[in-house]
This record gives structure tokens, sequence and C-alpha cells, in this order.
């Protein structure tokens, strides 16, 4: 642990009652800005002295963006809504029950509280040598210190590295993908939306970001299409300690069944690759093909394929294939927190 | 690093104890200014003028009283709240969110008090284990639960667990064992107390749907 410090380095701060002061401050202060949701992956940065914003622009009394809301059958979350309230939901519970399960297993009780599903999905990497503020390819050089002989990578990619082998260490981002989520981006007048999968980006695109985010944007809220609502789901979330810490792997799937078979399926995992890593393959392979072992046999040996694994991170690979095997059989979770 | 597991205030004069010093500055006005040599100030202007923009001198809603309070922009609140307000029973285990021991409620919901910006609870209850006695010295049952109990050894993460407790008992007041376990699982104990809390606790609960 660094040292603790009395307080973070100063900063101005704006308090925007609304999205479009948000925008017009961000728009005003460009790279200077750096956007405060809960903050919860913010302060780390500040207090270890490794960020130093000019500008926080706190989202905190931006109501307008909180709240979820039916849209269609499928559901509206404005980016502000705490991963408790995502996690308790009613109408997130009932028909996208994984997305409720993946918010309930983020840290701990206080952090959910505070922590927002913009800030989750938005988050940075967690690969220790960038966060403690080594001078890494994430970080604008042109090294990267987890990838030598001695690193220790236990926690790092087996899949898709390009010089940098850090993870995407969110747990609601998997599934916002398996749900065909769309996330809705401000920047000054204008506005975009993007599947959630074109929402994260890895290293060969830039590997100093996760996500495509610019200074100047605002994620405002993310839209989840009926499509998935009532079908099969299932989560798994591995990780050392059950409260706290971040996943070594989790998964996400839906699965659309016509009788007993699989008609559609889609199965997203984090914490092995810089993006959230779908898996197209398996998805094609399962069409057509009951929920019994020998599909999920074949998923798994797919769902591996092309895996690299570091020195101390081999273990992903058979696990990756546990989860894949268990989310496709359906099977009933052993952790139950 | 000092007594009570906090950085040396830079500054002060040997022989001068900070708690002191600090009860002093609060004993001494209304407001509680930040001196420059307790706390950086901020490099930039106070205000820009534009929407949103932030004023240092708030009024703080602490404990059922309103607190002027001069409170830096890069302020958590369990820094205002030990040093500008003298409130220590919030703990700093940590300061990154990974421990509890700084457990507060904001509107009656248990927040770390170490990764709340100050500025952002203005207009929020903010309730410490200081607030939670009658003001006739009653304890709260969440606190007479422990007192009976004894459930804690050397207790720094008691203050915590206590916030952390009366915080979740108010959106589930009958909570089973493994409920009540999971809704405080965001509080470290470092003697590893962990059973005997949550027997005081669960004795908690009961007190606290009877008062
Ligand atoms: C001890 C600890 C344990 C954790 N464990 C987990 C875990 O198990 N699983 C997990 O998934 N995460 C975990 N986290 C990470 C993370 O802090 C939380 O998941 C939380 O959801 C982040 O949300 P926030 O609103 O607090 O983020 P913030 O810190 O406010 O924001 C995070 C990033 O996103 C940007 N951002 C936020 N909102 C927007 C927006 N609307 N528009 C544009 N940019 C935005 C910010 O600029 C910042 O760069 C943990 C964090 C800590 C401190
Ligand atoms: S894995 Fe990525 S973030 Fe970590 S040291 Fe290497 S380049 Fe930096
Ligand atoms: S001091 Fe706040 S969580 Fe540890
Ligand atoms: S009783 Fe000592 S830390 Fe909990």
């Amino acid at each position: 642990m660094p040292p603790i410090r009395d307080v973070m380095p100063a900063f101005e701060l704006f308090q925007p009652a609304n999205v479009g002061d948000a925008l017009a401050i961000l728009d005003r202060h460009g790279a200077d800005a750096w956007v405060m949701a809960g903050g919860m992956d913010t302060f780390d940065w500040l207090k270890d002295r490794i960020r130093k914003p000019k500008v926080v622009v706190d989202l905190g009394n931006v109501t307008e963006l909180r709240g979820i809301k039916d849209a269609a059958g499928g559901l509206e979350i404005g980016a502000m809504t705490t991963l408790t309230s995502v996690a308790d939901d009613p109408l997130v519970k009932e028909r996208f029950p994984m997305l409720a399960a993946a918010a309930l297993k983020v840290a701990s009780p206080q952090i959910r509280n505070q922590g927002t599903v913009g800030g989750n999905v938005s988050q940075d990497a967690r690969c220790w040598y960038y966060r403690a503020g080594w001078p890494c390819y994430r970080a604008g050089g042109n090294i990267c210190y987890a990838d030598t002989p001695t690193s220790i990578n236990r926690e790092h990619a087996i899949f898709n590295a390009d010089r940098c082998v850090a993870v995407n260490p969110s747990d609601t981002a998997p599934a916002l993908i398996a749900l065909d989520a769309e996330f809705v981006i401000k920047r000054g007048s204008a506005e975009r939306v993007l599947p959630a999968r074109e929402f994260f980006v890895g290293p060969g695109i830039d590997i100093t970001k996760l996500t495509v985010l610019q200074p100047g944007d605002l994620l405002t809220a993310i839209r989840i299409p009926a499509t998935w609502a009532g079908k099969a789901h299932y989560f798994e979330k591995v990780r050392d300690r059950q409260v706290w810490d971040f996943a070594l792997v989790n998964i996400a799937a839906s699965l659309n069944m016509s009788g007993t078979t699989i008609s559609e399926a889609r199965l997203v995992v984090n914490g092995v690759a810089a993006e959230p890593y779908r898996l197209d393959a398996v998805e094609a392979a399962i069409k057509g093909k009951p929920r019994d072992k020998a599909t999920a046999d074949l998923a798994a040996d797919l769902a591996v394929q092309g895996a690299v694994p570091l020195r101390h991170n081999a273990y992903k690979i058979p696990l990756v294939k546990a989860l894949v095997k268990r989310a496709i059989r359906g099977e009933a979770e052993w952790a139950t927190s | 690093m000092s007594q009570d597991g906090m950085t040396d205030v830079p500054g002060l004069q040997p022989g001068h104890s900070r708690r002191n010093f600090i009860k002093g500055v609060i004993a001494a006005g209304a407001t509680v200014s930040a001196s420059a040599y307790l706390f950086r100030t901020t490099i930039m202007g106070q205000n820009d003028g534009m929407a949103g923009a932030v004023e240092r001198l708030i009024t703080l809603d602490v404990n059922g009283q309103q607190r002027r309070v001069d409170v830096l922009k890069n302020e958590t609140l369990a820094m205002t709240l030990r040093y500008k307000l003298g409130l220590t029973g919030t703990k700093l285990g940590c300061d990154r969110a990974e421990c509890g021991a700084c457990t507060v409620t904001v509107d009656d919901v248990p927040r770390y008090a170490c990764s709340v910006l100050t500025h952002s609870v203005r207009g929020k209850k903010v309730v410490s284990i200081e607030g939670l006695a009658k003001p006739d010295g009653t304890l709260h049952p969440v606190q007479q639960a422990v007192v009976d109990g004894q459930g804690f050894q050397c207790a720094f993460c008691m203050p915590g667990f206590v916030m952390a407790t009366v915080g979740f008992l108010k959106t589930n007041p009958s909570p089973t064992r493994e409920q009540l376990a999971h809704g405080i699982s965001g509080n470290l104990c470092r003697c590893a107390d962990y059973n005997k809390i949550l027997d005081v606790m669960m004795v908690a609960a009961d007190k606290s749907r009877g008062a």
C-alpha cells in the first residue's frame, strides 16, 4: 500500500445540476477535466497523485442521469444510477437478472451504494504497475512491466494482448454486452449511440484507454432492448475473496431456447483481455444444439482457442473453460453471494 | 505516523498536540476554517463564475446540527469530520475504500467517508457514530447491543461496523444472519472477530425493531 497521504492534490471542482451545464464545463476544460461519477475508481488515482486533473466535474447533482425506466419492454438506465439501485431494481431483476447479479457482485455494499453503472463500465485498468504510476505502454511509455520473466501477472490477460497485457476489470460490462445494450454518449450538442461492444477498445486501437470516451464526452445512459428479457441468463464471477475483489474471470451469458435447443446465444467473459471478450465462435457453434454436456464440452474447447498465458495466469484457461460449461448447462452457482 | 494511524500534520509545533490544537480551533468559533498550513489551498481561482462552480464555505448537516465549515474542494468527508469538526469516532484505516472503518451514513445510506468528497454531501443528512445516541445519552439500540454483548476486541473497526449495521437495518430490519453478513460485508475487522460481531449485530437488529 502506498503511504497514506493527507489530502488529494488541489483541483477546481464543478458540481453542475444538469447535463447541459456538465457538457459546457467539459467542453470548456477539455483534457484538463476529469468526470467524476461515484468517484470509486477516481479517488485512488488522485490520492496516489498519479493523475492530477486541474478540474473535476462531479456529476452527483445531475439528477436527470439517475434512474431506471421502462423502454418498450427493455430498460433505459441513467449513467449515474448506483450499482445498488441496479441490483435492487424490480424491473432489472425481472427482465435481466444477470445484470442485477453482476451489479450485486461488484466490490462491497458501500462501494455499490456510491459507484455508478456508468463509472463501472468506464473504469480504467487495474494493472498495479500502471496504477502505481510506472511509465508503461498504457501510461504513454514503451515497456510493459507486467510481461517480463519476473513480473507478477496472475490477474492479467490471456487473450488479444498487444504490448499491454492488462484486462478490463468491470463486472457489469460483460452482462451489458450479452444483453445487446447500447451506450448513449453526448458531447456538446451531439449525441451518438454505440452498441455496448463498440464502447470498449483494445490496445491495438488505443493502448492508453479501455473505452472510446474522449475528453468532452459524457456517457448519459445505457439502453437495454427487450430482446433478452425473460430469456435464460447466467452470470458468475470468480474472485479470491467474496467481497471487494475484482473478478479473476467472470462470465455473462444469455440464451434463447426454442424447445430444448439453443436458437441464439451471447457469451461474454471479462478479466481475460483488455476488452470484454465475446465468444463469437462459441455463440455460432452452439446454435441449434441442446444445453447438454456435449455442447458444453465443445464450447469450452472453442472458448480458449488462441489463449496465450503469461507466467502466472495459465489457471485462467481451465477457469474460462469451466465457466463456459457451467453457463451453457445453467449450473447453480456454488457461491451464494 | 502518529499514534492514531494518520500521517503527521506538517507545520505543527513539536510538543503541541494536534488533537488539542484542532479541538481548540473548533471551540474558537462557529466557522471552522482551514489553516493554510494544515491543508494545501487550491491553486486555481475560487470560482470561475460558471454554472456549477463551487464555494468553499459551506453548511453541512452533521448529526442533526447545521455546521458552517470551510471545505477544500479536494477534501474527503473523513478529513472534514475528523480534522475540522473534531468527530474522531470516524476512523481512517486504509483511506482507499477497502476496510470500512470510516463508514458513516449519508441520507441513511452507508458510505465510506474516506471516499466521498465533502462538497458532494451538501444538503444531505450525514450521521457519524457520535450522532447515534439521543441527546440525553441514551444509546442507539445497535450501540447498546455492542456494549451488552462486547462484540469487539480492539474495536478500531467498531464505529464503522455500527454505522454499516444501522444503515443496513433501514433497508432490511429483519435480516437472517446470512443477509446481515452480506449487508455488512464492506467492513473488515483486523482482529477477525466476525462471528461475535454478527452475534451482537443480530441482537442489535432485534433491539432496533423493538425501539
Ligand atoms: C476497493 C475497490 C474494489 C472494487 N471492486 C470492483 C469489482 O469487484 N468489480 C468492478 O466491476 N469494479 C470494482 N471496483 C471499481 C469501481 O470503482 C466501481 O466498480 C464503480 O462502479 C465505479 O463507478 P464510479 O461511479 O464510482 O466511478 P468514477 O470513479 O466516478 O468513474 C470511473 C471512470 O469513468 C469515468 N466516468 C464515470 N462516469 C462517466 C460518465 N457518465 N461519462 C463519462 N465518463 C464517466 C470517470 O471519468 C472515471 O475515469 C472497485 C473499486 C474499489 C475502490
Ligand atoms: S499490462 Fe498494460 S497497464 Fe500493466 S504494465 Fe503492462 S502496459 Fe502497463
Ligand atoms: S478508511 Fe475508508 S474504507 Fe478504509
Ligand atoms: S475488533 Fe479489532 S479491528 Fe475489529
